[in-house]
């Protein structure tokens, strides 16, 4: 069958262990986020051919590039990828135009400068076609890197960390850039980044990577809200990760009871644990919901959460809470923000107590440890 | 002015530059990219003849190359003309003599390019071939001019070798540095005089390229 798009199962034990499988549909955005070190580039360079993983196979709309069982392997030249490079890599004796015109090579000769300033225009570069690399700057650099990517007419564009060599200004137009650019952009698009943030602005789609090994796929609400396991909550830089116990289920409501420490907690119940089982639990900071001091608010009923502010830190219009929830010095702590104005009405200050409600829907469910 | 002697000495060293510097360039590319075992013993046979006394060479040649040694009998059966005390002879013992000439400045040019513009050509759709003549060389130019003057330079000037495995043959293996030494011997101090000062006007306009292109590399990569 020819499946559209990209698929893509990699595995080796070394040098850089590899246990992936991604798949990325035209037109869609797949963001490929993990710490420093998970595997991502070394992925992007098995797509792209330059690396042979020891066993896998990667299909793009239905042409096999690679299949290690069948020992087959086409050479970079052959798979049509378009790839920036985290530091471009730019050829840098050549003028921006000749970088573009390079990658023109299955274009008519008579075609290509047409092609090529078509291109640099798409990136906002036109008028800069004879400045060589060392000559522009690193906003404009990454974008004839794009330029580059984009002339091989690729069937699969990747992205390595595209964002990561500018400022942050910079980084900021390019990324609008991007998702302007994006709806012109057939092919699919792999995005390398260890910005989460970043990922969940411009993905359709995530791909969490750990020590080479793919542990979700979803959308990015998906996997910051609804993660698999704790390591990925951990990864998506969630602090809210409890332990806790399954103590009833009430399915005619759709809810269940959660344990947690001494305190009951109502959440939603996906049906995936039965009483008594032990569970990680998460919840977005967003679904932290603080009591007002003098009048009560939405959703006062639900889950309500009394502790200590262990710590309070203002980051310009934020501020971060950590409220202590119980006596003891190991008590379980919950981190959320509420805005710096709230803050200072509601007298927050580390010792005070203050209430949140935690609210049912946001509560997920985990299977316990890592 | 002996000036078959300038022309043999410049012949050979366009000879030994020709020949060496395709062969040089391969070298250069496996050192500066590839790990393979016994890379550093290559390394290390390569810089040789910088520190090698040339007569310790040239006798080795001679042993190898002789009429009488197997290398030697081999070729004089393949071309019907003894390799030793003939032009092509010197030519052979040049190339040796100015391997790390050669490699080396070639090996560090190589290794200053990123193996990255490597891979972004391949993936730009550029074949190996393509590869390396639009983005390799380039860019390791400047290694390549420096390999050309320097070979051809310390050719001009060598003496050690040729004396040993070429004799003093005008027309055949008398080169420059010979004659020289040979008018001294016969205290013709002026003709040496002038042989010297051209040799000393060749060598210094090959060592200023080099070194010119070394600042040029250098203000390019900033």
């Amino acid at each position: 069958m020819a499946a559209e798009g990209l698929e893509a199962r990699l595995a080796q034990p070394a040098p850089i262990p590899l246990d992936a499988e991604l798949s990325c549909r035209p037109g869609e955005l797949l963001a490929l986020v993990g710490p420093s070190g998970a595997g991502k580039t070394t992925i992007l360079r098995a797509i792209a051919g330059i690396i042979r993983p020891r066993h896998g196979r990667i299909a793009c709309n239905g042409e096999i590039w690679f299949d290690a069982a069948r020992d087959i392997s086409l050479p970079p030249q052959r798979r049509r990828v378009g790839l920036v490079f985290q530091d471009y890599a730019l050829f840098p004796h050549l003028s921006a135009r000749a970088n573009v015109t390079a990658a023109l090579g299955h274009v008519p000769r008579a075609k290509r400068g047409a092609r090529a300033h078509a291109l640099l225009d798409l990136v906002h570069l036109s008028g800069l076609g004879e400045r060589r690399p060392d000559q522009l700057s690193g906003g404009q650099r990454q974008r004839v890197a794009l330029a580059r990517a984009l002339a091989r007419e690729p069937a699969v564009l990747l992205l390595d960390e595209p964002f990561a060599a500018v400022d942050q200004v910079t980084r900021r137009k390019l990324q609008r850039e991007l998702a302007l650019l994006r709806r012109a952009i057939a092919a699919p698009t792999i995005l390398v980044t260890h910005d989460l943030a970043e990922a969940a602005a411009l993905a359709d789609r995530m791909t969490v990577l750990h020590h080479g090994k793919t542990l979700q796929h979803g959308t990015p609400d998906e996997i910051a809200n609804r993660p698999a396991s704790p390591l990925v909550a951990r990864l998506m830089d969630q602090p809210n990760v409890f332990a806790g116990t399954v103590a009833a289920r009430n399915p005619a409501a759709g809810l269940l009871t959660l344990r947690w420490d001494a305190i009951a907690l109502e959440a939603r119940d996906d049906g995936h644990f039965p009483p008594g089982a032990t569970v990680s639990w998460t919840i977005a900071a967003s679904a932290i919901v603080m009591h007002r001091r003098e009048r009560p608010s939405r959703g006062e009923r639900e889950n309500p959460v009394s502790g200590t502010i262990a710590e309070l830190l203002f980051f310009g219009d934020t501020a971060l809470v950590s409220l202590r929830v119980g006596e003891r010095a190991d008590a379980s702590v919950l981190t959320f923000s509420v805005s710096a104005h709230t803050a200072r009405r509601n007298a927050l200050a580390p010792g005070a107590a203050a209430t949140v409600s935690l609210l049912a829907d946001a509560i997920h469910l985990m299977p316990p440890g890592e | 002015m002996d000036w078959t002697a300038l022309r043999l000495s410049l012949a050979l060293a366009l000879w030994t530059t020709l020949v060496l510097l395709p062969l040089a360039v391969l070298i250069a590319r496996a050192l500066a990219w590839r790990r393979f075992p016994g890379k550093g013993f290559v390394e290390a046979l390569i810089a040789l003849p910088l520190v090698l006394p040339p007569t310790v060479l040239g006798y080795y040649m001679l042993a190898a190359a002789g009429r009488a040694a197997p290398l030697g009998q081999l070729y004089e059966a393949a071309f019907g003309a003894p390799l030793v005390f003939t032009f092509e002879g010197l030519v052979a013992a040049s190339l040796l003599v100015n391997l790390p000439f050669a490699v080396q400045p070639l090996q560090r040019a190589f290794e200053a390019v990123p193996e990255q513009l490597r891979e972004a050509a391949w993936c730009s759709g550029l074949s190996r071939a393509a590869t390396f003549a639009r983005i390799e060389m380039p860019l390791a130019w400047p290694g390549l001019a420096s390999a050309a003057a320097l070979t051809f330079a310390h050719t001009l000037g060598e003496f050690g070798v040729v004396l040993m495995v070429g004799g003093s043959i005008p027309g055949e293996t008398r080169t420059i540095s010979i004659a020289i030494y040979d008018r001294v011997q016969a205290f013709a101090m002026g003709e040496a005089a002038a042989m010297s000062a051209a040799l000393l006007a060749f060598s210094f306009i090959a060592v200023g390229v080099v070194y010119g292109l070394g600042q040029r590399g250098l203000v390019r990569r900033r």
